[in-house]
């Protein structure tokens, strides 16, 4: 028992002389949200590799060994004669190509939809707002690959299926990525020359985009930095460039001529990071 | 007029030349771009082409719903991020160690002076290791796995494991690296072993930005798993492609729009997740 103070003070809450017992918090305890968190992604896991029918016996035996041993041993020597090389370059130029002219036409897409996709000022009513975002969005959730094989019915094999394919799956990120910079550009200069009776068109032109241009400049090297990956690997359903060969030649089980395809990927990727960070460096300076 | 005024203001453009200079590097660079990529719009109006153009995007509506099919769907679906769930787990089953393996936080001869020779080649062949692993494309490792194993999922877990062990390894080791290590050379310093410099210096502080960053990975390996069964690593892609392959307009309408709430739910619980953990 504690002993109180007498008589309590008024309006006062008395004080215990001794810390009131108070039992050690339960571990578990139904509101605790990381318990059932841990639980759930335990949860998920377990049901994941229970549910897939994961040929490991397969994967450890020595058959499976020695084909990655053969595979990998054969990766190790590049084929590098001239013809092929030649054939190299080019498919390389192409992706290279590919890349590059499907970011251009996203970030032209891109800004043509960004336009209706914000809301540039309070009294904007902003109607194709939601309908130009929800497009933007159905282009982007659908992967580059995706696209490439549904824009292989209407644009046959080759490299402009994959181009578009890319330019599809970008205009949808980068328009979404304008808009929001058209969003947040400073409103002042907009407002200047509203207040001045100009029309919407030149105060995009006068006001917004001077202030977002480096903005979207980066936004579209960075994407064109995902794009040489994207379209290295695109061609793997027939959209031409690199991933086309390296289709072909994996089908044939020429590992050399793999081996020499993933260097000119990896290559290929180097030059586009140090292209774009150049870029960037230039126009930050 | 008064003496005094000013000279007329210039009308041309300051930065002619140089718009005019640059305008003329883009359109010679466009020419060979446009050439190499065979872009030619107008083959998408063809007669021909564009028959089974509409003929196909007119079997988009309706979506097909039967039952059976359905149940399908929702089964590849789960397959889906069953393989990027499990291939995630395997690739943090790789990714831990070789981040434990490479970082410099954790060097016991780097607290006086420079680190030895032996742990710092050790350290930067990891790192290429990891470099290495990431760099090459999930859908490559698919392609050869697919070889090695048969069609199917594992091929998909896989290849999952080997690129994103990879990715995973190198963020973990600058999220490690770039946060204040004073607790970790403390413990070091005053005889703690590595490990237990990691599990009470490094991990507490870091738990949140790993915990959020693996998350937003697990997300985009949903993604990339659902394109790894276009070259037959199972799920939704596999799926897709036999029947795009069939022209099943309605069968692949069904299927996208799966494939998106998918993805949209993926987004929601990882997003969800990563404000829970702050």
């Amino acid at each position: 028992m504690s002993t109180r103070a007498f008589p309590p003070e008024p309006g006062g809450v008395d004080p215990a002389a001794n810390a009131p017992f108070k039992a050690p918090p339960p571990i578990f305890h139904a509101r605790c949200m990381a318990c059932w968190i841990v639980l759930g992604t335990f949860a998920l896991v377990v049901a994941s590799f229970a549910t897939l029918d994961l040929q490991w016996a397969k994967f450890f035996s020595l058959e499976a060994a020695q084909r990655m041993g053969k595979f990998v041993g054969e990766l190790l020597v590049p084929a590098t004669d001239p013809g092929f090389l030649a054939k190299l370059g080019v498919a390389s130029l192409e992706t290279l190509a590919m890349s590059a002219f499907g970011t251009l036409l996203a970030a032209v897409f891109g800004l043509l939809l960004a336009l209706p996709a914000s809301r540039t000022h309070a009294d904007d009513r902003a109607l194709a707002r939601a309908p130009t975002r929800l497009l933007l969005n159905a282009l982007r959730s659908i992967p580059e690959l995706v696209w490439a094989v549904l824009l292989l019915i209407a644009a046959g094999l080759g490299p402009f299926a994959g181009t578009l394919a890319l330019a599809m799956h970008t205009t949808g990120v980068l328009g979404r990525l304008f808009a929001e910079a058209i969003e947040n550009a400073p409103a002042g200069p907009g407002f200047a020359l509203r207040t001045q009776g100009v029309a919407e068109g030149r105060v995009f032109l006068y006001a917004t985009l001077p202030q977002i241009l480096p903005q979207l400049m980066s936004y579209t090297l960075y994407r064109w930095e995902n794009n040489i990956r994207a379209a290295a690997v695109l061609g793997v359903v027939g959209a031409g460039g690199l991933g086309q060969m390296l289709a072909f030649h994996m089908g044939l089980f020429q590992m050399s001529e793999t081996s020499s395809i993933l260097i000119a990927m990896m290559l290929l990727v180097a030059l586009v990071d140090v292209l774009s960070y150049a870029l960037r460096r230039g126009m930050s300076r | 007029m008064a003496a005094t005024a000013l000279p007329a203001p210039a009308l041309r453009d300051p930065a002619w030349t140089r718009r005019v200079f640059w305008a003329g590097v883009a359109a010679v660079l466009l020419v060979p771009m446009v050439v190499a990529t065979e872009f030619k719009p107008w083959i998408l109006l063809a007669p021909d082409n564009l028959k089974v153009t509409l003929r196909f995007l007119g079997d988009f509506l309706p979506p097909k719903v039967a039952p059976d099919f359905l149940a399908m769907v929702a089964r590849e679906a789960w397959r889906t991020v069953a393989i990027a769930t499990a291939g995630i787990v395997l690739a943090l089953v790789l990714a831990i160690p070789l981040t434990l393996a490479s970082t410099a936080a954790l060097s016991v001869s780097s607290l006086s002076g420079r680190m030895h020779a032996l742990p710092f080649v050790v350290r930067q062949a990891v790192r290429w290791l990891l470099i290495v692993l990431r760099s090459v494309p999930e859908l490559v490792w698919a392609l050869v796995f697919v070889r090695v194993v048969g069609l199917g999922p594992t091929a998909g877990v896989l290849a999952i494991a080997l690129t994103y062990s990879g990715m995973l390894g190198k963020v973990y080791g600058e999220i490690l690296e770039s946060g204040e290590t004073h607790a970790t050379t403390s413990l070091l310093r005053n005889g703690a072993g590595r490990l237990q410099a990691f599990f009470y210096g490094l991990l507490p502080q870091n738990a949140g930005e790993l915990t959020s960053y693996t998350v937003y990975r697990w997300e985009c390996a949903i993604r990339s798993s659902a394109v790894l069964g276009f070259v037959g690593a199972g799920g939704l892609g596999q799926q897709m492609d036999t029947s795009m392959k069939m022209f099943a307009g309605a069968e692949v309408s069904t299927m996208l729009l799966v494939f998106i709430f998918l993805v949209w739910l993926a987004d929601l619980a990882s997003s969800g997740l990563r404000k829970a953990i702050g």
